[in-house]
């Protein structure tokens, strides 16, 4: 049952009036609500910062569907964030080609500057590391995106200024 | 040569709809609008315009299987959920170009009477996104989308819908469930998506740049799109050339060019490192059949590199190459855990054999191995094959089997010699 005062995250788990807004355009774009789930999903992970137990059952209740199905959505795909994540999201290419043009070697690089381990979140919350699949910028490599953004033929300079930017 | 599908990605700023005009945007649409509806598709059907997703299925032939006359709303869904390792062109359309692939989609539109056409983006795309979100709230503005477009009487749609993170999403059936807010898992065949597609409804499924060459097809005519290719491949593509060799980009080459011309010549791939030799090369993404460095005399398209000895596909032109420092057993170890990774858990061989597959594969190349394991790898693979609900299976299986066949020695020397030889990543 969903509960608007769930403390999984901080505040009411209710969409802001903009989100309101974009919610009834959203659902204006399928002939039914279900189709909506995954630009609800995203628009809920914006807002909330992450897909918590409260966020998702609130996004079921809005959309009409069991709580299940939403949870099932949400961990099928690898982009909504069952936990938290930092505020700045570093996803590197480790598919081929990247794989034997670098990209492992600047995982390891951005995991000594950062102390931390792919998958994991810098103690202030400030980084993930993640790995990704194949990023569509192979003839760039080695690359990454941080924050939806490319930044492609990468060096440990290039790296290393990157990070500085990230605050 | 001539850039024709790529003519505007160095004209500043042509994701804009004025500068897209400028340079002929557009017009293409307007000749539809005053030719028959019936016409459009014996010209992309007399054009050989084939798929440029991987399949090469005929566009021509794709849209002329959508039922006419019924009252049920019909679709168009372009697969835009770019993912394939090696592949990296169907993003610059849409960052670069994104008006010509909705004129297409118009175009799509009209002939065809279609409601909407839904964009399914891959989530990572965040510029191409945004521009195409741009492009068509401009194309609202200037009643080029909505209600009676240009007076023609079609009322036409188009949204943009983002992926989430799952490769198999690029396969046309679980990019329709994912559509309808599922988990992207395929669905079996038939019904095919020109009878029951997005929403229960006929659908057209295609690629990014099969849309984004309609246009270009009605511009040029059928004639001069099919003298650009080789036999039944119509058109220039766009190949993608990344990995060891000393010009990775995208080009704009004729279909039917020779392989080795992608990857040698100075006006495209430019040949290996100094100093080193190639010792592979994948034709079109990593689902395609590796080749060796002695079989690149053959015509890239999607008939030739078919035949035998090749027996490898086009698939979507990304032409990954390796050289001598290049461990292949570890490139298909990698390639099984992307597999891995991404089988989306609905068939049994294709979810529990791609975690032998990888794990065999990582204990071969670290030389933990023994010689029968790589007997079994292949059987394993062969059970994968032509044992799932789609194509990703088949992938795998003719992908990693690729790997056994073209470079057995590779395999047994990591076995006999207990160890990688090659260096670390």
């Amino acid at each position: 049952m969903f509960n608007p005062n769930a403390t999984d995250i901080d505040g009411p788990i209710l969409f802001s009036p903009e989100n309101e807004k974009e919610l009834d355009t959203l659902l204006q774009r399928y002939p039914y609500k279900r189709a909506a789930l995954l630009p609800v999903l995203y628009m809920a992970q914006a807002q909330f910062g992450w897909l918590s137990p409260g966020v998702m059952a609130y996004v079921a209740q809005r959309l009409e569907l069991p709580e299940g199905k939403v949870l099932q959505v949400a961990s099928f795909y690898t982009m909504f964030d069952k936990k938290p994540a930092g505020r700045h999201k570093i996803e590197v290419c480790t598919s081929v080609p990247c794989c034997m043009m670098g990209g492992f070697a600047v995982v390891r690089h951005i995991s000594e500057q950062l102390g931390i381990g792919v998958g994991e979140t810098t103690a202030d919350g400030r980084v993930t590391l993640l790995e990704a699949e194949c990023l569509a910028g192979c003839g760039y490599a080695p690359l990454l995106q941080v924050n939806g953004e490319f930044h492609e033929n990468l060096t440990p300079e290039r790296i290393d200024a990157l990070l500085a930017t990230l605050r | 040569m001539e850039r024709v599908i790529t003519a505007n990605w160095h004209v500043e700023q042509a994701y804009t709809l004025s500068v897209y005009q400028q340079h002929g945007g557009f017009k293409s649409l307007k000749k539809v609008f005053g030719m028959e509806r019936g016409a459009v598709v014996p010209e992309l059907i007399k054009s050989n315009l084939r798929g440029r997703g991987g399949a090469g299925f005929p566009v021509g032939a794709k849209w002329s299987f959508l039922p006419k006359g019924t009252d049920v709303p019909k679709y168009l869904v372009v697969n835009a959920d770019e993912g394939e390792p090696g592949t990296f062109k169907d993003r610059f359309i849409m960052e670069r170009d994104p008006h010509r692939l909705m004129e297409g989609c118009i175009i799509a539109g009209f002939t065809l009477g279609l409601k909407a056409a839904y964009i399914y983006v891959r989530g990572e795309l965040v510029l191409a996104t945004r521009r195409m979100e741009a492009a068509i709230a401009e194309l609202y503005a200037t009643g080029l989308l909505g209600k009676n477009i240009l007076g023609s009487g079609l009322d036409f749609d188009i949204y943009v819908h983002r992926g989430a993170g799952a490769y198999i999403c690029g396969e046309e059936t679980a990019l329709i469930e994912s559509l309808e807010g599922k988990t992207g898992q395929p669905r079996l065949k038939p019904p095919f998506p020109a009878v029951v597609g997005v929403f229960g409804c006929p659908t057209v499924v295609n690629n990014v740049e099969s849309i984004a060459c309609v246009p270009l097809v009605i511009e040029r005519g059928a004639e001069w799109w099919s003298a650009q290719g080789s036999e039944k491949n119509g058109g220039p593509k766009i190949v993608q050339v990344s990995g060891k060799v000393k010009r990775p980009g995208t080009y704009e080459v004729p279909n039917g060019i020779s392989l080795r011309d992608v990857v040698f010549s100075d006006l495209y791939g430019g040949g290996p490192l100094d100093g080193r030799t190639i010792r592979g090369v994948i034709p079109g993404g990593t689902s395609c059949p590796v080749l060796r460095a002695d079989q690149l005399d053959v015509k890239h398209d999607f008939d030739a590199l078919k035949e035998k000895p090749f027996e490898t596909m086009a698939g979507t032109s990304g032409v990954i190459v390796m050289d001598d420092t290049v461990c292949v057993v570890r490139i298909a170890a990698r390639i099984a855990r992307f597999y891995h990774h991404e089988s989306c858990g609905q068939c049994t061989p294709c979810r529990e054999g791609m975690g032998w597959v990888s794990k065999i594969l990582d204990r071969i190349e670290a030389g933990g191995a023994k010689r029968a394991e790589v007997d079994q790898l292949l059987d394993i693979v062969n059970n994968i094959r032509g044992n799932t609900i789609c194509p990703f299976g088949d992938a795998v299986g003719m992908s990693i089997g690729a790997y056994l066949r073209q470079f057995p020695e590779e395999f047994i020397a990591h076995v006999e010699q207990g160890r990688c030889t090659y260096p670390a990543w």
